[in-house]
């Protein structure tokens, strides 16, 4: 037998508001959360893109020096960060009484601060701001994640599709399982800025681009919540997304009893979420498409739904729950999750 | 890499060796190209093509040679045009990797490393966005292009490789932490084999970011460990490596290159992009690795430093390695292949550490180039010259911008 694993700590920063309850009170509602408009001007021409922001009022971002430059990623990253681990963990780590690893999930990155640096190299590369220019690395806000929880273990960056959460997932079993650290932290974010949302409008005019984090805190251990299964993602490299959704969906093996809780990655398009319509069409117990009140986060989304199932089981509103995704050009992936201890 | 509770692993550990390893790099397009420029101790530096840097401080950096035509055999004409250029590098290494284990895909995991990804499509997507609104089917074209996973699927899906992807982004370090979580993959039994590297291509963005950071060297000519070194060189390239159960490569009467005896984690949350002055987290990184693999420091027959050529790279790196050698340190033989080839940057420790397996397999220690006075924190033996000897063990440091420490220990197949 494997070590248990169980996530006993969530964390959220949505369009919703600040805080995991402000998403579940948003998914509760299923009342739409109204888009603001992002506006830039090309030529003549002024282009608007209706984009799901995280609100500012409210925010719970811990005061760190190394924040205070930052673009919103990082501070959305912090603040689910500090929420998935709470004050007692975070005494901890900083006594050195906890070893926290750090993995971080994204699709886009710091697109804020990309933008800037590059529209300044191109305008004159003599002046680009090399303040700016760190903060576009990739694992950037991960690298602020450790400092300001004061942790030297182990910290990865993942790049993935919308269902790239699963892999950061995967890598924090592994750590756990060999005792590498003695918790985990995994958090995806991502930033709006018009660069990215723009993209993913070119796919369909439907998308409503979102920003926000989630973190899930996992210990090699029993808890509220644990793991069941986290199948190896279904590579989109030698199948379709259809088949990919289906191939999941069999690893995954979740009892379509009625009483287990699906939370799925459909986001409203129907060309987008076809594979899962399909692979899912069954089931026959309460289902979840937290994307459609929250928007496409792309990096984010997947650990989003993750946050709500995780809440939704430690809330003993139900005892299992299946997290699936299918992203668009890397992979399918999904866990399984169960309030019973396991053996 | 999946977890399901009821199946278990191996209790102990299994031994890792790689059975095939590419490269590409500004000193050649293959291994026998690598092994003959660095034996040789060349430098590749030459004034950039790839975009403009009329503007720039520096209008240098190493430059790979490959061609905007597809290769002759192995990939289509329309794939070949949808890669971006540090993709393309990625597949050549990959593929020398896979052809030198004997290997033709099949389903297991892939781990790269790079940092950069495919910028420059991004580079594109950003001026075309500022200049029209028209062309709305290119701009689709080049987000979808722009996304690391997915030139990356399309890699794997043209090597015939079907297993999980997954992309590491640990700035620098991104190419030694992909072979460093395919060692443990392996080792703990969660997959049999895996093929895994890192890369990265020349960019203009980022190119600008270590200009504007004035982090490289007005010269053009990096010269790590010098007392006078004023920066690094930027260049490109990939490398790839399979790494394999032992007992796998065996059953399959595959070649071992070598093994892989260790692998070291840190991280350094000194700086953003400064590292700890005494380099306390490489220290950390390299002690994990040779405990690991169960050696001490003189055991060691070559270092592949990090040894970027920026002023305090070098000298944390230094005070890192005498501290971790101690008494031992005048024996540590110390280089930095980026003298010669650059900083490769996501790719630069999968190259690196293809370039620790060239040591290995040809019995020679490649040189920190363009020295001419040794800083003082250099107590190790700084080979300056490229150097025929007995090299059974070898390590190669990798350290990133946001403080990803990585360290792996390659050893001969006899070695135990």
């Amino acid at each position: 037998m494997r070590k248990p694993i169980a996530i006993t700590g969530c964390g959220a920063v949505s369009p919703a508001g600040w805080g995991v309850a402000a998403m579940m009170s948003a998914l509760d509602s299923d009342v739409k959360i109204p888009p603001s408009s992002l506006a830039r001007r090309v030529g003549e021409k002024l282009i608007h893109t209706p984009v799901l922001r995280v609100p500012e009022a409210d925010a719970t971002t811990p005061k760190f020096a190394r924040l205070r430059r930052t673009s919103p990623i990082s501070k959305f990253a912090a603040a689910a960060a500090a929420e998935a681990l709470g004050h007692d963990r975070l005494t901890k780590i900083a006594a050195g009484n906890l070893s926290v690893g750090v993995i971080f999930t994204l699709t886009n990155g710091c697109v804020n601060y990309s933008n800037r640096f590059f529209g300044e190299a191109l305008a004159d590369p003599m002046l680009a701001s090399p303040i700016l220019f760190p903060e576009t690395v990739f694992n950037a806000p991960s690298s602020h994640l450790s400092a300001l929880i004061g942790s030297t273990a182990p910290n990865d960056t993942l790049i993935g599709d919308s269902a790239g959460f699963f892999s950061g997932l995967d890598l924090a079993v592994e750590w756990l399982e060999r005792g590498e650290v003695d918790g985990c932290l995994v958090i995806a974010a991502e930033e709006i800025d018009w660069l990215s949302a723009e993209g993913l409008r070119f796919y369909s005019q439907n998308y409503l681009p979102a920003e926000g984090a989630a973190a899930v805190y996992l210990e090699a251990a029993n808890g509220p919540v644990n793991l069941l299964r986290l199948p190896d993602p279904v590579s989109l490299s030698a199948n379709s997304r259809d088949q990919a959704a289906l191939k999941i969906r069999a690893q995954l093996a979740p009892v379509n009893d009625g009483l287990t809780l699906l939370v799925d990655g459909r986001v409203g398009i129907p060309r987008y979420d076809a594979p899962e319509t399909i692979a899912w069409a069954d089931w026959t117990g309460p289902r979840w498409s937290p994307r459609m009140v929250l928007g496409e986060g792309m990096g984010v989304a997947a650990g989003l739904q993750v946050v709500a199932a995780v809440t939704a089981l430690t809330c003993s509103r139900f005892q299992r729950a299946v997290v699936t995704a299918v992203g668009g050009n890397q992979q399918a992936a999904g866990l399984s999750l169960t309030t019973k201890p396991s053996l | 890499m999946a977890y399901f509770p009821d199946r278990p692993l191996p209790s102990q550990p299994l031994p890792v060796v790689v059975t095939g390893a590419g490269i590409i790099s500004p000193l050649g397009r293959d291994w026998a190209g690598n092994v003959a420029g660095f034996r040789a101790g060349r430098t590749a530096f030459s004034p950039i093509s790839l975009f403009d840097v009329s503007r720039q401080r520096v209008g240098t950096a190493g430059q790979a040679d490959i061609t905007d035509s597809a290769p002759d055999a192995g990939i289509s004409r329309k794939s070949w045009s949808r890669m971006d250029r540090g993709t393309r590098l990625a597949w050549l290494a990959a593929r020398e990797a896979l052809a030198d284990a004997m290997l033709a895909g099949g389903e297991i995991p892939m781990i790269v490393g790079t940092s950069a990804a495919a910028m420059p499509i991004g580079e594109d997507y950003f001026q075309h966005a500022l200049a029209t609104t028209k062309n709305r089917g290119s701009q689709l074209r080049r987000v979808e292009l722009y996304q690391a996973q997915r030139q990356l699927t399309s890699m794997a899906r043209e090597l015939s490789i079907s297993g999980p992807l997954r992309i590491v982004s640990n700035a620098c370090a991104s190419g030694a932490n992909a072979i460093g979580q395919a060692f443990h993959l392996v080792r703990s039994g969660r997959a049999e084999r895996v093929l895994a590297g890192g890369y990265d291509a020349l960019c203009q963005m980022v190119f600008s970011g270590f200009d504007a950071l004035q982090a490289l060297t007005p010269s053009g000519l990096p010269r790590p460990f010098d007392a006078a070194r004023d920066g690094l060189a930027l260049g490109e390239g990939a490398g790839f490596v399979v790494v394999e159960a032992a007992a796998a490569a065996k059953a399959r009467g595959a070649r071992v290159i070598a093994k892989i005896l260790g692998y070291g984690a840190t991280t350094d949350i000194h700086h953003l992009t400064q590292p700890h002055p005494l380099g306390d987290a490489a220290l950390a990184s390299m002690q994990a690795a040779c405990a690991m693999a169960g050696l001490v420091p003189e055991q060691i027959d070559y270092l592949n430093s990090h040894g970027t050529g920026t002023l305090l790279n070098d000298l944390a790196e230094g005070h890192a390695i005498q501290r971790w050698a101690g008494d031992a340190v005048g024996k540590i033989k110390v280089s930095s292949t980026k003298s010669a080839i650059g900083h490769l940057l996501g790719g630069a420790g999968a190259v690196e550490s293809v370039i620790c397996l060239i040591a290995l397999k040809n019995q020679f220690l490649p040189a920190s180039l363009n020295v001419r006075e040794t800083d003082t924190v250099c107590t190790f033996d700084l080979v300056r010259t490229p150097r025929e000897a007995d090299v059974q063990r070898v390590l190669t440091n990798s350290f990133g911008f946001g403080g990803a420490n990585a360290t792996l220990i390659f050893g001969q197949e006899g070695f135990t």
